[in-house]
């Protein structure tokens, strides 16, 4: 045929090395063991056929030292390729502080993003090459998933939740985005593109990408949400101050805690009896019908870029 | 005959005097208020072929559709509600009822030397249920169908039109079929042992039923109450998996996967209760490691309780979750796996004689070897992220579910056919229907494992042309397997057209259903029967009970 199939997509992630190598190890081991259970059927079905009717065999004694061998041994096996498997998946369970992080809104059918710098996107995902992008992902309407067969990644978008997802492109090019969890008639249509390109390539793009970062938008609506009403920065306010508030971890009536994460960020807004900061009272209203999850991103950047400012230098200065 | 027992009466080919269960009474009355086990079984079994055939008719749509990468014989909506039924109706109304309802029925009291099952009604009762949720199933045929897939993820299947509402109470129905089996089954096995029987001398297909029903009986609320729970998501809105309403589309997943991540062990355990039956005779020799299978058996039952969450390791859950559950998933393949090793070393040494049922097992012991190595693939953490959800998936769940249990369901039906119906197939087309199927099945699958490992999604309508030359050889696959299920079933239906009563035990088979007339009497025993050997003891004299060395 000289046609040539491969069994892996093409590397392009940092993870996707050590991915093939579990999966070549694997196929060792699948291809080992299909061999020996083959073989011994095979052999034993021609070697022991039956040669005569009279031919009754004895029956054979089989201790339990045997079933102890073939107990132990694929055990021991089993274990370490789980041991193995499981490292790799640890190890890149928590992206790198300095990643870049990206937003995702997925939706029947349809893939949205929106960088930091204010670009967005529908189907397409541009990313750098050699640093680590971090996705930060929802969903409008059902579970979406976020695949692409080049980076040996994956992950389902829930709605009403942020997931994550991490990478590190190493190769410049084109890939492939599929949406794999099942979401209707066009499924199979959700699908786009990731460009991986070089850093200055990358820079270049963002530049020509309109102006009026995500933080930017996120302040603006912050005012025309009427937010600082009562979220105000002198923590006079009737909610919480949220200068310096994000990655904290914070005391909620009735004594639990949660670290302010960008999940909390939209739960409050969306849902804000759900988590009460302790010392407030619940009056603030739900901001579901009146902001879209696009909307919703924008504030959280807005709020994540809130530090807290040294001291004596940022009296009477508003966002 | 000579080494079958009965305290009163000898049994064997007299009983023809008193007319069989199949004849004695007549009437279609008759056999729809039946409480014998044996006609229950056998009216499993022609419902259960009707809807491996409709089934089976839904997944030559998807093959003949996958010809080409965009549009071929039908659009998006459609497809997705071909693959949706596919799905429903071979796992509901197919793979799970198939040999318990069946062959376990037909077999399972004849094994233990007991009249009927415990409860005859309820058994009747199951297959009423069994065909009210079947009715129901096709029902959603006339609302638009139902186009979730047979896993009803939320939030989609709460928010979609359609029949999902109806779809999901035929689950419902179907759910308590099943228990009425598994109940039945626990306590025939438990009450209704021939005397003397004790648990190490039952055929192990009675113990692969037993681990089986309890699976049934433990795990099929959970399905009944989450489905309930579903329906009323959709019909009151009241908030338990949807996210705008405060509740959690996770949540669904975990509870749905804990019916059904067992429910693949209700798949296979029968699977492998027929094998330790058909190994043994068809090698003639005591079968390998008796306790070992066993014991396994009902470790299955019980680890694969707590394996469910390794459908969901990408689905937004705790990492370490993830670790735990990927590391319970790895553990049990070693049941699965001693099995195997125990079901080989039997033939080790034997007097192997390659007929239909036998030929079947081999192809079940390949095609479940590959199912579960592939597993592993998809048991490790860092692969699965890979390969969740694409055709990897399918092409393994087709060999663990499909090609173990109805490859299983073939060989034993081929073993106890001539138990069932008194009559003989032709041996030269059943082995080479068995070729066929077993040729068939892997040229369906295999090419399904290199699209799912190149990154090919599954239920995907359209493909990326790159993937159509596999596709292309899937469809040549299911052409071939299709044939060879038809030429299996034309040559099963034409042994009707020979004499009945000639062969009563074909096989040399030295356990107690091959001590009476094939087809039994309605009472199935002249008297109660005593096993006064082991159900593996092959020797011309074979040793008393007690006296003979299990092995294990």
């Amino acid at each position: 045929m000289g046609l040539k199939i491969p069994l892996i997509p093409e590397q392009a992630s940092s993870i996707s090395i050590e991915v093939d190598q579990m999966l070549y190890v694997l196929l060792a081991a699948s291809v080992l063991f299909a061999a020996l259970i083959f073989g011994a059927i095979c052999y034993f079905a021609i070697r022991y056929r039956r040669r005569s009717e009279l031919d009754i065999p004895e029956p054979v004694k089989s201790g339990w030292a045997l079933q102890i061998i073939w107990i132990v041994i694929p055990l021991g096996l089993t274990m370490a390729m789980f041991g193995w498997s499981a490292s790799i998946f640890l190890n890149h369970s928590q992206p790198p502080r300095d990643a870049t992080q990206i937003f995702v809104v997925a939706k029947q059918w349809m893939w949205k993003s929106q960088h930091m710098e204010g670009v967005r996107e529908i189907d397409e995902l541009h990313i750098p090459v050699g640093s680590s992008v971090k996705l930060t992902m929802t969903s409008e309407d059902v579970i979406h998933s976020f695949s692409v067969p080049a980076f040996r990644t994956k992950q389902d978008i829930v709605p009403g939740r942020y997931t994550n997802l991490w990478f590190t492109a190493t190769k410049p090019g084109k890939y492939r985005l599929f949406c794999t969890e099942y979401c209707g008639a066009n499924h199979s249509g959700m699908n786009g593109w990731v460009y991986a390109m070089e850093p200055k390539d990358y820079a270049l793009w963002l530049a020509g990408g309109p102006k009026g970062s995500l933080v930017a938008e996120g302040a603006k609506l912050f005012q025309d949400l009427a937010c600082i009403k009562c979220h105000r920065d002198d923590g006079g306010g009737r909610c919480p101050a949220l200068r310096g508030l994000f990655g904290q971890t914070i005391l909620l009536t009735g004594g639990a805690t949660v670290e302010a994460d960008e999940a909390y960020i939209r739960e409050s807004i969306l849902d804000p009896a759900a988590k009460v900061v302790d010392g407030y009272q619940p009056l603030m209203p739900t901001f579901r019908d009146r902001v879209s999850e696009e909307e919703v991103v924008e504030l959280v950047a807005y709020i994540k870029s809130l530090v807290r400012k040294p001291q004596g230098d940022a009296a009477g200065q508003k966002p | 005959m000579a080494d079958a027992h009965t305290l009163t009466g000898t049994g064997g080919a007299t009983a023809h005097a008193h007319g069989d269960y199949l004849d004695d009474p007549k009437g279609i009355k008759s056999w729809l208020t039946t409480v014998d086990h044996k006609r229950i079984g056998i009216m499993y079994l022609w419902s259960i072929t009707f809807f491996m055939i409709v089934g089976g008719l839904f997944a030559m749509l998807i093959r003949i559709e996958h010809l080409t990468p965009a549009k071929t014989i039908m659009d998006a909506e459609m497809y997705n509600r071909v693959f949706t039924l596919h799905g429903a109706i071979m796992v509901f109304l197919v793979i799970i009822p198939a040999i318990p309802g069946s062959l376990g029925n037909f077999a399972l009291p004849l094994l233990l030397g007991a009249k009927d099952v415990a409860f005859p009604r309820i058994n009747l009762m199951s297959l009423y249920l069994y065909w009210i949720g079947a009715l129901m199933a096709l029902g959603t045929l006339f609302m638009g169908g139902v186009d979730t897939g047979w896993t009803f993820y939320t939030p989609y299947s709460t928010t979609t039109g359609g029949g999902v509402t109806l779809m999901v109470f035929a689950a419902f129905v179907l759910g308590f079929s099943s228990i009425f089996t598994g109940v039945n089954f626990i306590a025939t096995v438990h009450k209704l042992r021939a005397p003397g029987m004790g648990w190490f001398e039952m055929p192990l297909f009675c113990w692969g039923m037993y681990s089986t029903a309890l699976i049934q009986i433990l795990a099929t609320p959970v399905l009944g109450i989450t489905l309930l729970l579903l329906a009323m998501e959709r019909l009151f809105h009241i908030g338990i998996f949807d996210a705008q309403l405060g509740g959690d589309p996770v949540l669904f997943q975990h509870f749905f996967w804990f019916y059904s991540h067992p429910a693949v062990y209700i798949m296979i355990l029968p699977a492998m209760a027929v094998m330790s039956e058909v190994i043994p005779v068809f090698s003639k020799k005591t079968i390998f490691g008796y306790k070992a299978i066993a014991f396994s058996s009902v470790a299955i039952a019980l680890v694969g309780f707590f394996v469910w969450a390794h459908h969901m390791f990408v689905a937004g859950m705790s990492v370490y979750a993830g670790a735990i559950f990927s590391f319970l998933t790895f553990f049990i393949a070693i049941p699965s796996a001693i099995k195997v090793f125990n079901w080989i070393a039997t033939m080790w040494q034997g007097s192997i004689e390659l007929k239909t049922p036998m030929l079947y097992a081999i192809s079940f012991l390949l095609l479940f070897t590959i199912g579960g190595l592939t597993g592993m693939f998809l048991a490790s953490l860092s692969t699965d992220v890979h390969l969740h959800d694409t055709y990897f998936v399918v092409a393994h769940f087709h060999y663990v579910m499909a090609g173990s249990n109805l490859i299983a369901l073939l060989a034993g039906l081929h073993y106890w056919w001539p138990k069932m119906f008194g009559r003989m197939y032709d041996e030269s087309l059943g082995r080479i229907g068995a070729v066929l199927v077993f040729i068939g099945f892997n040229a369906t699958f295999l090419p399904q494992f290199v699209m799912g490992s190149r990154g090919m999604p599954r239920r995907y309508f359209n493909y990326l042309p790159q993937f159509q030359a596999l596709h292309v050889a899937s469809t040549i696959g299911a052409v071939i397997l299709a044939v060879g299920l038809f030429l299996t079933l034309a040559n099963l239906l034409a042994s009707f057209r020979r004499p009945k009563g000639m062969v009563d035990n074909p096989w040399g088979g030295k356990t107690l259903e091959w001590a009476t007339s094939s087809p039994p009497t309605t009472h199935n025993f002249e008297g109660q029967p005593v096993p006064l050997h082991g159900p593996y003891d092959y020797r011309p004299v074979p040793a008393p009970i007690g006296s003979e060395v299990h092995t294990g």
